[in-house]
């Protein structure tokens, strides 16, 4: 029996895409194909999910090129979660972008890129060869370059630049790292790469290139080496801030896992305390960023350092529980950020500016906007019925097992950082005078709100319902933590 | 541009042919010999490259009424479908096949799949590349 339904996540949005460029003057009849065409992905990932736990692993060899000898897709419930939470994420963004976004951008191939973007993370979640994760991370990368350079403003043609150059940087050293991956193993497959790592035993030699594909993933994911991360996320339109915050580096942070738990987790004395610390860093970087600014959608970007962080201490302590918390909290924190970018932009159309010294008093004629924004606020520092919540207590819970206090203590205290840098934009702006009368202030359009309801929904949804995630979570921990199941899936047919 | 390249513009008349010649036999010689979509589409986006510097680009978009970027959009289109064929015969997606046949000119000829696929790559290098030519000689 063929997969072929594999692929889907990663063609709809291409063949869709395409489609679109000819269809570039017709601004919201592009929107509503994408979001249709993202609706269609999110079902096919819900079908997928559930067709892992009842066939486990699947996998789609292209051309029928067996592996260790084609390129192939892989899917297992680490992957096809992330896929989902996506797509999920892509379709609500895109249905803010159809109320939002100015006929200019969205005739600009604006859609088209937005699924090109798609297209590629959910490549980079499903492949099972490197060299095809490097070239998705590409796809990715160039929609992300054009959707950055989108908009027409000076801050964005600057802050593009860096990104660009940080980008082609580490895209390079990705390149020399699968060089001499390929050269001292001679294979790409990741399946293949993990068993003959296994075989050799890690010698020093893998570990050291284990350390630049370390390099390499960090720049992306922002953990550690963040510095290009808040200027490039807080100066594009809104939407796409939300879409870089809540996929781009989780992009990166899922490489880590896959990286660091099938392929080179022999040595974790070496490579997981070098996680360890550049995640304990981290977070003490993100946090003093979000506490610094007064710029809110710097505080946002800062944010999503924080959170990167953090995810990446489950990686460090690496027993099943701190994996879940991991995986929990980058589920979560794909939804919460996308919804703090989305609100955080609405803040700014509507008082014209993104100081906080600005704003003033919006609860008043905005209330849905501001309790929206609270929820947000309760989410991301880990209030129980919330998404944030199971995420933070398994990964402190798997800390406090494993005696590695000081991760604890650093990722608990980025909470109340998060807690602080979130409260403070919600007084300063909700509470307060209202500066303007209700005459005087811009009306919300209508609609814009939608959105970020669907999100604040699905931050209490994942909340609540936790336990119905459960086995789905527990799965894709015990098959990141047990890397035959993955050989075996992949390579199986052979021996 | 007043400059007077007789020169250029005459050699450049016979040049493109060849060059056009030559991109499309390495596209067909492409998936057993060295060659392919790629490469081919290289050489053919080269050849229009040579056309828009001799000539100015007004005269050429004349002559060739091609949006390139629809150029490209089409090619990617058509590479993706030759890959998506396959699954609706019970194949796995990108899958390739390939068969004889007796041509009346050509006699015994391999018609293979993947030369569509191949031409979809063609189609988006040629695409691209006069794109991106265009893009940089374009000023404001």
């Amino acid at each position: 029996m063929m997969n072929n339904i594999l692929v889907i996540p990663m063609l709809l949005p291409i063949i869709v895409g395409v489609l679109l460029i000819f269809l570039r003057t017709y601004g919201r009849l592009q929107a509503w194909v994408s979001i249709a065409s993202m609706a269609v992905t999110t079902g096919i990932s819900f079908y997928l999910l559930y067709k892992i736990q009842t066939d486990g692993i699947l996998r789609l060899d292209f051309g029928g090129w067996e592996p260790p000898f084609g390129i192939l897709f892989v899917a297992d419930s680490f992957a096809v979660l992330l896929v989902l939470t996506s797509s999920i994420v892509t379709t609500i963004c895109l249905s803010y972008a159809l109320i939002s976004t100015s006929k200019e951008l969205q005739t600009m191939y604006f859609y088209p890129t937005v699924l090109f973007l798609a297209a590629g993370v959910n490549g980079s979640f499903l492949t099972g060869d490197l060299f095809n994760l490097f070239v998705c991370f590409e796809v990715m990368l160039l929609s992300s370059y054009v959707l950055l350079t989108l908009g027409n403003s000076k801050r964005q043609l600057r802050e593009a630049i860096k990104y660009v150059s940080i980008n082609i940087v580490s895209s390079w050293f990705f390149l020399v790292a699968l060089a001499y991956l390929y050269g001292s193993i001679g294979t790409l497959n990741m399946a293949h790469v993990a068993e003959r790592v296994a075989e050799s035993g890690q010698t020093p030699l893998l570990t050291t290139i284990s350390i630049v594909f370390l390099v390499v993933f960090s720049l992306k994911a922002g953990l550690l080496l963040y510095f290009w991360l808040p200027g490039s996320y807080s100066s594009p339109p809104i939407v796409t801030s939300a879409l870089f915050g809540a996929l781009l580096t989780k992009v990166g942070i899922y490489a880590l896992f896959r990286m660091f738990s099938l392929i080179f987790h022999h040595q974790p004395e070496i490579t997981h305390t070098i996680i360890g610390i550049m995640a304990a860093l981290t977070l003490i970087g993100g946090s003093l960023g979000a506490i610094a600014f007064n710029d809110i959608r710097t505080i946002a970007a800062y944010n999503v350092v924080i959170a990167v962080g953090f995810i990446l201490v489950g990686l460090a302590i690496a027993t099943p529980a701190a994996m879940e918390g991991a995986i929990y909290y980058l589920i979560h924190d794909m939804v919460a950020k996308a919804l703090l970018f989305l609100l955080v932009g609405t803040m700014i159309t509507l008082s014209g500016t993104s100081k906080m010294a600005g704003m003033s008093g919006l609860m008043k004629n905005y209330p849905l906007l501001g309790w929206s924004f609270f929820i947000t606020m309760l989410s991301l520092a880990g209030i129980p019925p919330l998404s944030g919540f199971i995420g933070k207590v398994l990964i402190s819970a798997a800390a406090i097992d494993s005696g590695s206090y000081g991760l604890l203590a650093l990722a608990l205290l980025s909470s109340i950082f998060v807690l602080y840098s979130l409260l403070r934009i919600f007084k300063n702006c909700f509470w307060g005078e209202t500066i303007v009368s209700k005459e005087e202030q811009p009306p919300l359009r209508k609609g814009v709100l939608w959105p970020c309801l669907a999100l604040v929904l699905l931050t209490i949804g994942i909340g609540l319902g936790t336990e119905g995630m459960a086995p789905y979570v527990t799965d894709a921990a015990e098959t990141l933590l047990n890397p035959e199941i993955y050989i075996d899936a992949v390579l199986g047919k052979i021996q | 541009m007043n400059i007077n390249d007789v020169i250029l513009k005459t050699v450049s008349k016979a040049v493109v042919l060849i060059i056009l010649t030559f991109g499309i036999y390495l596209f067909l010689s492409g998936h057993n010999q060295p060659g392919g979509g790629f490469i081919g589409g290289l050489v053919i986006a080269s050849a229009f490259v040579l056309m828009f510097l001799s000539y100015d680009s007004e005269t050429v978009s004349e002559a060739l009424p091609i949006d390139f970027k629809k150029l490209s959009a089409l090619g990617v289109l058509l590479a993706m479908l030759s890959g998506v064929a396959p699954m609706f015969f019970g194949g796995a997606f990108l899958s390739q096949s390939f068969g004889y046949f007796d041509l009346p000119i050509f006699g015994k000829t391999e018609l293979a799949t993947v030369t569509v696929f191949e031409a979809g790559i063609a189609l988006t290098v040629v695409g691209v590349v006069v794109n991106i030519i265009l893009s940089i000689s374009e000023d404001e």
